[in-house]
C-alpha cells in the first residue's frame, strides 16, 4: 500500500488513460445524441417501417449487455468481414465508440420520446391554433420543454456513459482502468491504484453534476433566475 | 348579416364514438354566440372542429369563404384569422408574457420583432397586464394567464375567437375579470363563439345562445327565449340544474 509509489509510477499513465477516457466518452455522446435524436423522431414517425428500425434498434441494445456488445463489434463482426476481406482490421478505439455510441443513443432515443410526450398536448394545439406549422410548433413550443424535462435523464446517461467506459477495457482499449490492470500486474500495488481510479471518475462525474445543475438553472421558467 | 362561418352536416367520431351527429349552423360576422349544455355533449369539440383542431369525419366547415375540410385548404393561414383560448390558457412556459404574445406574428413573418414587441405591449395594455411583459407565465394569477392567453390569440388580428370554457379552470374572484376583457371584444366588434357555463354571460352578451345535448343543436335563438323560455324539455331540464 505505497501511495507514494503509485503517486510516483502510475499517476502519469493513469492520467494518460483517463484522457482516454474522456475522450471517448465525449466522442460517443456527441454521436449518441445525433443518434437518439433520429431513433427518436424515426419512433415518433407514422411510417411503419422507420418505426419498426427504432424499435429493434433500442431492443438489441437495451437487452443485451455492453460486454458483450463490445465483444461482437470487437471480434465478432470483425471475423465476419475477413471472409470477404481477409486484412479487414479493426481498432479498439473505433470499435469502442461504435459501441458505446449505439448505447448511448439508444437510451438518448428513449429520453427524448418521453420528454417529447411529457409536454402537455395543449402547447401543440396552442401553438397550432395560432397558425404555427407542425414543424414550427415543434422547434419553437415542444422541443425547448421536452429538452428542459429531459436534463435531469440526459446528465444520468452522461454519468452512466462514463462509467461504462471502463467495460471497454476488456476490449484492449488503453482508458484508465485498462491501465490502471497494467499497472497493477507489474506491481500488486492494488490499493492505491484502484482507489486513485475510483477518485478519477468520483472528480470527473462530480464535475459534469456541477455543470448540469448549472445548466439546469439557466432553464428554468422564472424571471429571477435569469436576470 | 354575412355568414362568417358555415357549418353543413358536421359529424365528429371518436373511433366509435360518435360525438358529433350533424351540426347546421351559421355564424355572422360580429355575432357573438354561446354554446352551452351540459357535459359530453360535444361543444368544446364543435369548437375545436371551426379550426380544424379536430379532424371532422363528415360534413363542411367553411370560415371566411375558406372550405377547412379541403385538404387543398392552407389550415394554418386559416387559423391565423381564428383566434382560440383554452380553458387551461396553455400559455408557453418557457416564454414571457411578451414573448408568448409575440411568438405568431414573429415566427410567422407577420412583422418585425420591433413592431410586434410593440403590438404585444399594446395588446397587454389593452388586457390590463402591460407590466407584466417581462414576467413568465408561471408567475402569473390564473385569471391573468387567461388574459396574456386573449391577448396571444389577438396578436394575429383575426377577425374571429374561439373560446373554449374560458373561465372554468379560473378561482371564482377572478372569473370577472376574463369576463369583462370578453365583454370589451364582442362590444368592438368581434366575432366570437363561446363555449361556456356562466349564464349571465351567456344572457348578458350573446347575441344567440346555442344549447348542445347528445351531438346535435337542441334549441337556439336570443339569450332571453332560450335561457329564460325554453321550448325543449332538455334545455329546460338543463338549465334548471345550472341556474
Amino acid at each position: 500500500m505505497d501511495f507514494g509509489r503509485v503517486l510516483k509510477e502510475a499517476l502519469p499513465l493513469l492520467l494518460e488513460g483517463l484522457k482516454m477516457t474522456v475522450l471517448i466518452a465525449l466522442i460517443s455522446i456527441a454521436i449518441g445524441i445525433v443518434l437518439g435524436l433520429i431513433s427518436c423522431l424515426f419512433g415518433l414517425s407514422k411510417n411503419k417501417v422507420l418505426k419498426a428500425i427504432s424499435a429493434v434498434y433500442i431492443w438489441i441494445i437495451r437487452g443485451t449487455p455492453m460486454i458483450v456488445q463490445a465483444f461482437i463489434v470487437f471480434f465478432a463482426i470483425p471475423q465476419l468481414i475477413q471472409l470477404l476481406n481477409p486484412t479487414f482490421k479493426l481498432d479498439a478505439f473505433t470499435a469502442g465508440i461504435i459501441t458505446l455510441s449505439l448505447n448511448v443513443g439508444a437510451y438518448m432515443s428513449e429520453i427524448f420520446r418521453a420528454g417529447i410526450q411529457a409536454v402537455d398536448k395543449g402547447q401543440m394545439e396552442a401553438a397550432r391554433s395560432l397558425g404555427l406549422s407542425k414543424t414550427q410548433a415543434m422547434s419553437k413550443i415542444v422541443l425547448p420543454q421536452a429538452f428542459k424535462i429531459s436534463i435531469p435523464p440526459i446528465v444520468n446517461q452522461f454519468i452512466i456513459t462514463v462509467k461504462d467506459t471502463s467495460i471497454l477495457s476488456v476490449i484492449g482499449l488503453a482508458e484508465v482502468v485498462n491501465k490502471a490492470k497494467q499497472y497493477v500486474g507489474k506491481t500488486y500495488q492494488f490499493f492505491a491504484t484502484y482507489i486513485l481510479v475510483a477518485a478519477f471518475y468520483l472528480i470527473v462525474i462530480s464535475i459534469l453534476m456541477v455543470v448540469s445543475k448549472f445548466v439546469e438553472k439557466k432553464f428554468s421558467y422564472e424571471s429571477e433566475s435569469k436576470s | 348579416m354575412k355568414a362568417k362561418v358555415k357549418v353543413r352536416g358536421l359529424k365528429k367520431s371518436f373511433g366509435e364514438n360518435e360525438v358529433l351527429k350533424g351540426i347546421d349552423i351559421d355564424i355572422g360576422e360580429g355575432e357573438v354566440v354561446c354554446v352551452i349544455g351540459p357535459s359530453g355533449s360535444g361543444k368544446s369539440t364543435f369548437l375545436r372542429c371551426l379550426n380544424q383542431l379536430e379532424e371532422i369525419t363528415d360534413g363542411q366547415v367553411i370560415v371566411d369563404d375558406f372550405d377547412i375540410t379541403d385538404k387543398k385548404t392552407n389550415i394554418n393561414k386559416v387559423r391565423e384569422n381564428i383566434g382560440m383560448v383554452f380553458q387551461h390558457f396553455n400559455l408557453f412556459p418557457h416564454k414571457t408574457v411578451r414573448e408568448n404574445v409575440m411568438l405568431a406574428p414573429v415566427t410567422l413573418k407577420k412583422c418585425s420583432k420591433q413592431e410586434a414587441a410593440e403590438k404585444a405591449d399594446s395588446l397587454l395594455k389593452r388586457v390590463g397586464l402591460l407590466d407584466k411583459g417581462d414576467a413568465y407565465p408561471d408567475e402569473l394569477s390564473g385569471g391573468q394567464k387567461q388574459r396574456v392567453a386573449i391577448a396571444r390569440s389577438l396578436a394575429m388580428d383575426p377577425d374571429i375567437m374561439l373560446f373554449d370554457e374560458p373561465t372554468s379552470a379560473l378561482d371564482p374572484e377572478m372569473v370577472g375579470e376574463v369576463l369583462d376583457t370578453m365583454k370589451e371584444l364582442a362590444a368592438a366588434g368581434m366575432t366570437m363563439v363561446v363555449v361556456t357555463h356562466e349564464m349571465g354571460f351567456a344572457r348578458e352578451v350573446s347575441d344567440r345562445v346555442v344549447f348542445m345535448d347528445g351531438g346535435y343543436i337542441i334549441e337556439q335563438g336570443a339569450p332571453k327565449d332560450v335561457i329564460n323560455n325554453p321550448q325543449e324539455e332538455r334545455t329546460k331540464d338543463f338549465l334548471s340544474k345550472v341556474l
